[in-house]
């Protein structure tokens, strides 16, 4: 019989052999040392913080006062329900938009590019050396109603003569898409180019016509790729504000423009603190029951 | 998806018909003409890089030949895409889905040509390769040879016509693959399908095949019975792939009948064949187990020797190296004209022992010598063997049986 053993790799090691010395065992928990400090520092500490703000109550003239109050999240979830709604709704939206014209090209890349494999990558990375605000406003001269993008949308007639893209939900869609679609491809990209594309030729020889193979070689084997690339994409864009304040309008606000002028132009902190604790939440919901859905937690 | 063609008719004979593959100005296959009987165990027999691993992807249709055609009986496949084709390879490195379980990976071809019920099928194949009880786990956790039966199962569980195998123990250790030698042969015998062999293991080849194709350089240099190839080699090149041999160069002196009177360096050997006129060059060859080594005194008077066939052919010569292996002895005997001459002799007792620094004569009979392709032909080339990247001869014409 040829079964394979599964030993245990972590068997317990022969009496003989010398115990690893304790310098030695120290070494991970050295090396995990500056990550750890960073995150207790910066992140929670001011988790703590946030928890902290939002559970009080009080106001602006007489200050906030830390009285343990849930009052807070009922109230910012009615008043700010819908804001929240949009806001998964674009960044949902940007994402997908970013998958379909980000798997495509970390396809092309991977299997493709060859000799300009990185030249490619490197344009994909090339936005990230101007800064976010700069392209978002660039975006702003881009889809101006007198812009040559308008002029020829309404000329092929997809846009009326009177129509605009500035101020829409598809131009703040438009906008996260642009800005968030590197952090979709390189994960896909990444997970693409591991693949062995003698693979495919195997699913070819297997009978699988192109699509099929894709559907049952590459796109599974891309899955971690995907997920990757749909959270860091859906995250941010979730979170972000700057689109809408340049792109949209203030009555197509997300609920980071929420938060934001919560935080910074009505000082209402305890509203602003319970808005970004409800945002985390409910992004961890979704995220979770998306990975569960996918399931790709034993690709992860 | 069209129905697999295979269904339809008999078993058909593989065959390639001009087949060449240029990749820009590297020619891989040239001009390669092969026919390959239904349900036989055919080997392409080379070192690496002589085109045998692209003929083999030109069956799969995995490459698309420069010129000539691919043949299934009398049906042109050569355009056919690899998916249409009922042809299946098992790659050199298994190219075992890693996300999908061994069960998944044996049902792949199946369920891509629409079949549902798949369960008993892959359970029998599985059995058939051995791996009953494996079908849940992953590629991933299975050992080498386990991989190349997954493999193996995957591509025969399609019936193919032709199954094509790519360099497939390549990977396994030498007890493995002489395991997995005799399994393929078993399972190739019990299903019947045509198995085309992609190897440069001689050994391997010999013990598997019931024809093979000896490739160099992107040609056939020869085309038989594992022994036809090794008591008939035809060239130089195909002496020395497969086994050892003493070649030697010389001229025709006479024809004697269906004989030839070859003269190597004033020696008179006897050859099997006609060689040519008298004064034509003329190349010879004869396998070190089929000499004998024997001590000078042994093989006098000189005309008792013509008289013996088993002496008729005879070089003098010096013993320079004696390697007793236990099995056999081997000699390097050196020639008054400088060449070594090897001698293998079996430990079965009786003959005189020969040691180092002994005059000697290697005899042999006169029908285990070979003929093979002048030397002015392939003389370059023949100086690298046994190495097995030869250099590219020349011009070396296709040689059939």
């Amino acid at each position: 019989m040829t079964a394979v053993r599964t030993a245990p790799v972590t068997a317990t090691p022969p009496a003989d052999q010398p115990p690893v010395p304790p310098d030695r065992r120290r070494v991970p928990y050295l090396l995990l040392l500056p990550g750890l400090l960073w995150l207790a520092v910066f992140f929670v500490v001011p988790l703590f913080t946030l928890v902290s703000t939002s559970l009080q109550t009080g106001s602006l003239e007489e200050g906030y006062a830390l009285t343990f109050s849930w009052s807070t999240y009922g109230g910012v979830w009615t008043t700010y329900g819908r804001q929240l709604l949009r806001s998964f709704c674009y960044a949902g939206s940007a994402t997908v938009l970013a998958l379909l014209i980000g798997y495509p090209l970390a396809y092309a890349i991977a299997f493709k590019a060859q000799r300009w494999r990185n030249v490619m990558l490197v344009l994909v990375v090339a936005p990230f050396f101007t800064s976010f605000l700069l392209r978002t406003l660039a975006w702003k001269i881009v889809l101006a109603d007198d812009g040559w993008v308008v002029g020829t949308l309404q000329a092929v007639g997809l846009v009326s003569d009177t129509g605009r893209l500035l101020a829409t939900p598809a131009a703040v869609v438009l906008g996260l898409t642009y800005n968030f679609l590197p952090f979709m491809v390189l994960p896909l990209y990444a997970s693409l180019e591991k693949m062995d594309p003698l693979l495919l030729e195997a699913a070819s020889d297997l009978h699988a016509t192109p699509m099929t193979a894709f559907r049952t070689v590459t796109w599974p084997l891309s899955l971690p790729g995907v997920v990757a690339g749909t959270l860091l994409t859906f995250i941010p864009a979730a979170g972000d504000y700057v689109n809408v304040q340049f792109l949209g309008t203030p009555t197509s606000q997300m609920i980071g423009n929420v938060i934001e002028s919560r935080f910074l132009t009505v000082l209402d902190y305890p509203a602003a603190a319970a808005l970004s604790i409800t945002v985390m939440a409910a992004v961890l919901v979704l995220v979770l029951a998306y990975v569960r859905r996918v399931g790709a937690r034993e690709l992860l | 998806m069209p129905e697999r063609a295979g269904q339809q008719h008999g078993p058909r004979d593989l065959r390639l018909v001009g087949l060449r593959k240029a990749f820009g100005s590297a020619v891989a296959v040239d001009d390669l003409s092969l026919t390959i009987p239904a349900g036989s165990f055919f080997a392409l027999l080379g070192p690496s890089g002589c085109g045998k691993t692209t003929t083999l992807r030109m069956v799969a249709g995995l490459e698309i030949p420069t010129a000539g055609q691919v043949l299934l009986g009398d049906e042109d496949i050569t355009r056919r895409r690899p998916y249409e084709r009922p042809v299946n390879t098992v790659f050199q490195s298994y190219a075992l889905f890693p996300h999908l379980s061994v069960e998944e990976n044996v049902a792949f071809g199946l369920r891509r040509r629409g079949r549902k019920d798949v369960k008993g099928v892959v359970a029998e194949m599985l059995a058939l390769v051995e791996l009953a009880g494996f079908g849940r786990r992953r590629p991933g956790q299975l050992s080498g040879g386990q991989q190349q039966r997954v493999a193996v199962a995957r591509a025969l569980i399609n019936e193919p016509e032709v199954l094509l195998l790519d360099e497939p123990l390549g990977a396994l250790d030498l007890k493995l693959r002489r395991q997995m030698q005799l399994e393929l042969k078993r399972i190739q015998t019990s299903v019947g399908s045509t198995f085309v062999h992609v190897t440069h293991d001689q050994e391997e080849a010999m013990t598997m095949a019931d024809t093979i194709a000896v490739m160099n350089a992107g040609l056939v240099e020869q085309l038989g019975s594992p022994r036809e190839l090794y008591e008939r080699p035809a060239s130089r090149y195909v002496a020395n792939f497969l086994g050892q041999s003493n070649c030697l160069d010389g001229s025709v002196v006479a024809t004697q009948g269906d004989e030839t009177l070859v003269e190597v360096h004033g020696v008179r050997l006897l050859v099997p064949g006609r060689l040519g006129p008298p004064g034509s060059p003329a190349s010879l060859g004869v396998r070190p187990e089929k000499a004998r080594a024997l001590p000078w005194d042994a093989a006098l008077p000189a005309d008792s020797a013509v008289r013996d066939p088993a002496l008729r052919n005879a070089i003098p010569g010096t013993v320079t190296d004696v390697s007793f292996t236990g099995l056999s002895t081997q000699y390097v005997v050196r020639t008054a004209w400088g060449e070594d001459l090897g001698v293998f002799s079996q430990n079965a007792g009786g003959e005189a022992p020969v040691l180092r620094g002994d005059t000697v004569v290697v005899a042999w009979r006169p029908e285990h010598t070979f003929p093979l392709a002048p030397a002015s032909v392939v003389a370059e080339e023949a100086a690298e063997q046994p190495l097995p990247r030869p250099a590219v001869p020349p011009t070396m014409a296709p040689l059939g049986s």
